[in-house]
């Protein structure tokens, strides 16, 4: 086990010493995919889904890392310093490159990061413990509205995308909600499920992970889940809202053009695969494919919505 | 009866020997400081996509509980816990082994994990789907009265000396509160730099406070690390078995202790061993050997720190929530392989939870023979390698250690920084213990309460949310118990002190008549 741990440490040392790559012979050995969170999260999940048939695309071993802390500011803050030869390549995630950035300085800006795929995302669920009152989204909206403030909703940590759900449903809703931060999903899970709380925003995975003990009561998605065939969306039931949290590969900035449109190729062909999708909509993941020429439009698309949520949320957009 | 096919199946020869290699390869990377249980069985995951379900879960059940395990050997012979589920065993294990009693200390330790870990299982097996619910009576008050519950400890660890404690842990408190909060997300005491922004991690702490101001008195001072046994009588099992003999409702304590509060989320082997450690000594006839090399001090922690195996595994395949960061990673490998969790599982997957559990008997009883024969090489080898390669070889690991936690080296400069501080307080008095107390209660501590309060304010209760629910005034109660409790035993010692001179002075007079 620890001659594993040694030889990813060589490989990536390896990696970091290495000459200009060409986009010809890219791939040309391994590929380290640093993932910015802690082992066993959603975006460790996903990145365990795309391994092998990325591995298979690229015609390499894909090695995964974790570098976590500070909500992932740790890694992104260090990306633009490792080795661009497209042999580095990180998780990105939305909205935390963005919300990161604006409420404090965490060592790195949201055009810092060169994201050249986004692959996924999972949808914002609203949930309620399966003994609820509210059957209906409607139910809840309505206790909200006679009782402001009095409907606590948890989620994971502040300015977030489950706190950004919970402030963007208060808008869209004109309801006063509380909502209560706690140190990750297993948390905000346990107290819903306790009954600590009345409902938690959360994505449609855990949603899927707690099985009947819960009810979904929408999902911020475009359409409904194929593993959640009978919850609505938060569109159909009136409310516009479609999001969550965004997942996407970014890669140091000195990263060559034709090198970043090879990785988003093969990014490509991993989201093509309907095994992959098949797995990924299974376990509550939504497959969209962003390439890299399509990324600046879609930041700027994600950039607008949280902007205004961020305004009422009271992060200050920063002066520069 | 269908168990015992499950058991068989966990019996074929294949599974056996990954258990054992499982086991082996935990206690190792347990024993290393920084290299934790998490870290484990994250690199390990990769490999166990490759084989059948219930195999990869055996594999990765025996080196969680391996790496439990062997963090009591660096805790009890360098005073450096190799996994923060060993803190509390540093308390007594480190004085044992500097009296020479290293090898007795690794034996009971082995005993006792051993017996926190069969606990620990056997209530999965047997108790898992209504103990989970114990998880879900756990709010955010309860989370709070829990920490502050072993806060109190510190009054117990500073007896003579509360006021250094009491300033260590709130200097702990502080360190906790470094960072981006969790709640408000304000960025907190890291004076503008990038390195202090992800907080200070537990592990890092843990590596700084215990081990290096260890190195550096090693390096100041010419005595041997430790006092080698007059007679070293192999393992010592007989005077082990003898002692866990008389501490057999404070391991059993211990390990139900373990079990509930690994079952937690959030908790861990860290509280469940400060908590345990904190009952046994106020439950024990002597509480003023504690601190000093009391065996009963290690079967505590062990037993508990063991038993969080089991317990974390219940809420994990229960309820599809995590009890432990390693339980985490599990719980992502079992997604991958397109297991489908939550409380269908007990019955859906019946096969694959049952062989696991049977596995991880098989693990925790393969512990006791390789964690004697290992636990008595480490010692020998501790006792014979001379300081001058011992002292370079621990700085080595300390900083393969704190970097390993997330690759990143700020938490090797954060591990260093403490370290020295630590050695500074050290010479000035303050133990290391209420610092990571401090360190690693505060975080719970701060987010309960702010959580307790947000949920009372809106419902207009903010009293009833701390003061209004049995459990956490259940909790809160043995928390003053044990504050008071050195006031009141010195105060009970005193009258018994007096009462036996009385009767003395009796007997004298007595036999003088």
């Amino acid at each position: 086990m620890r001659m594993k741990t040694l030889l990813s440490t060589a490989v990536f040392a390896f990696a970091l010493s290495a000459g200009v790559a060409s986009a010809q012979d890219y791939p040309s050995k391994p590929l380290n995919y640093i993932i910015p969170f802690n082992a066993g999260g959603e975006s460790d999940v996903a990145a365990r889904f795309q391994q092998p048939y990325l591995e298979e695309a690229a015609g390499q071993n894909v090695v995964i890392q974790y570098i976590s802390g500070a909500g992932g500011a740790q890694a992104w803050s260090q990306l633009n310093g490792m080795e661009a030869d497209g042999y580095t390549m990180m998780g990105s995630n939305l909205p935390h490159i963005i919300l990161q950035p604006m409420a404090q300085d965490v060592g790195y800006k949201t055009e810092d990061i060169t994201n050249v795929y986004f692959f996924q995302y999972t949808p914002d669920a609203l949930l309620v413990p399966a003994d609820s009152d509210f059957k209906t989204l409607e139910d809840f909206v309505n206790y909200a509205k006679e009782n402001p403030g009095a409907a606590t909703v948890a989620g994971s940590a502040t300015n977030s995308a489950n706190h950004v759900a919970a402030t963007k449903l208060n808008e869209l809703a004109g309801i006063q909600t509380t909502y209560i931060p706690f140190s990750g999903t297993s948390p905000s899970m346990t107290a819903l499920l306790g009954g600590q709380v009345q409902g938690a925003f959360s994505y449609s995975t855990a949603a899927l992970n707690q099985g009947d003990q819960v009810r979904v009561l929408a999902v911020a998605a475009e359409e409904r889940l194929p593993a959640l065939p009978d919850t609505p969306t938060f569109k159909e039931l009136g409310y516009d809202m479609v999001g969550g949290a965004y997942r996407g590969v970014a890669v140091p900035s000195g990263t060559p053009e034709d090198v970043r449109t090879k990785l988003s190729d093969l990014l490509g062909e991993v989201n093509a695969n309907p095994e992959f999708k098949k797995k990924m909509e299974d376990a509550g993941f939504v497959v969209i494919s962003v390439p890299y020429s399509e990324v600046p439009a879609f930041m700027e698309e994600r950039k607008a919505q949280y902007d205004s949520v961020a305004k009422i949320m009271g992060i200050e957009t920063s002066s520069n | 009866m269908d168990k015992f096919i499950y058991f068989l199946e966990a019996l074929s020869f294949a599974n056996l020997g990954l258990a054992f290699a499982g086991v082996l390869a935990g206690i190792v990377i347990g024993a290393l400081p920084g290299l934790s249980a998490t870290m484990a069985v994250a690199v390990l995951v990769p490999f166990t996509f490759t084989m059948n379900p219930a195999s990869g879960l055996i594999v990765l059940g025996a080196i969680y509980t391996g790496a439990i395990y062997g963090g009591s050997y660096s805790a009890i012979l360098v005073n450096a816990p190799g996994t923060p589920s060993a803190i509390a065993t540093t308390f007594d294990g480190f004085p044992m082994a500097k009296r020479g009693d290293g090898a007795l200390a690794v034996s009971i330790a082995t005993l006792a994990s051993v017996i926190g870990g069969l606990i620990g299982a056997l209530m999965l097996m047997f108790l898992a789907p209504p103990l989970a619910t114990v998880a879900l009576a756990f709010g955010p008050p309860e989370y709070f009265w829990l920490a502050i519950f072993g806060l109190t400890l510190i009054s117990a660890l500073s007896v003579g000396n509360l006021i250094k404690g009491l300033i260590g842990a709130c200097f702990g408190l502080i360190l906790s509160m470094i960072g981006v909060a969790v709640i408000g997300a304000d960025v907190r005491f890291t004076f503008g730099s990038q390195t202090l922004i992800g907080g200070i991690d537990i592990v890092a702490g843990l590596i700084g406070l215990y081990c290096i101001p260890v190195l550096i008195d090693l390096v100041a001072t010419k005595d041997p690390h430790l006092k080698v046994a007059s007679d070293s009588s192999g393992f010592r099992l007989g005077e082990s078995f003898a002692i866990l003999m008389r501490n057999k409702v404070n391991a059993i304590r211990s390990s139900v202790i373990g079990t509930v509060v690994g079952i937690l989320p959030g908790a861990g082997g860290s509280v469940a061993s400060l908590v345990s450690y904190s009952e046994s000594r106020r439950s024990s006839k002597n509480p003023e050997n504690y601190g000093k090399g009391e065996p009963g001090g290690i079967i505590a922690t062990e037993a508990a720190n063991n038993a969080t195996v089991g317990g974390g595994f219940i809420p994990t395949l229960v309820l599809g929530i995590p009890g432990t960061p390693p339980d985490a990673v599990i719980l992502g490998a079992l997604l991958v392989q397109g297991i489908k969790i939550g409380p269908q599982l007990f019955t859906s997957q019946g096969s694959i939870v049952y062989t696991f559990i049977f596995g991880l008997l098989i693990g925790t009883l393969l512990m006791l023979p390789i964690g004697l024969v290992v636990g008595r090489y480490a010692y020998k080898s501790i006792v014979a390698i001379p300081k001058a390669a011992l002292v370079p070889t621990i700085a080595f690991l300390t900083v393969i250690g704190s970097f390993a936690i997330h690759n990143n080296l700020h938490d090797s400069a954060v591990m260093l920084g403490l370290g020295v501080i630590g050695w500074g307080l050290n010479r000035a008095g303050f133990a290391p213990s209420p610092i990571v107390l401090g360190l690693v209660l505060g975080q719970i501590a701060e987010q309960g309460f702010v959580q307790a309060y947000l949920i009372g304010n809106a419902q207009g209760n903010i009293l009833g949310q701390f003061f209004g629910r049995p459990i956490s005034l259940a909790i809160a109660a043995f928390a003053i118990l044990t504050l008071f409790y050195p006031l009141a035993a010195s105060a009970i010692g005193a009258r018994r002190a007096k009462k036996s001179a009385v009767d003395q002075t009796v007997e004298s007079r007595d036999a003088n008549a």
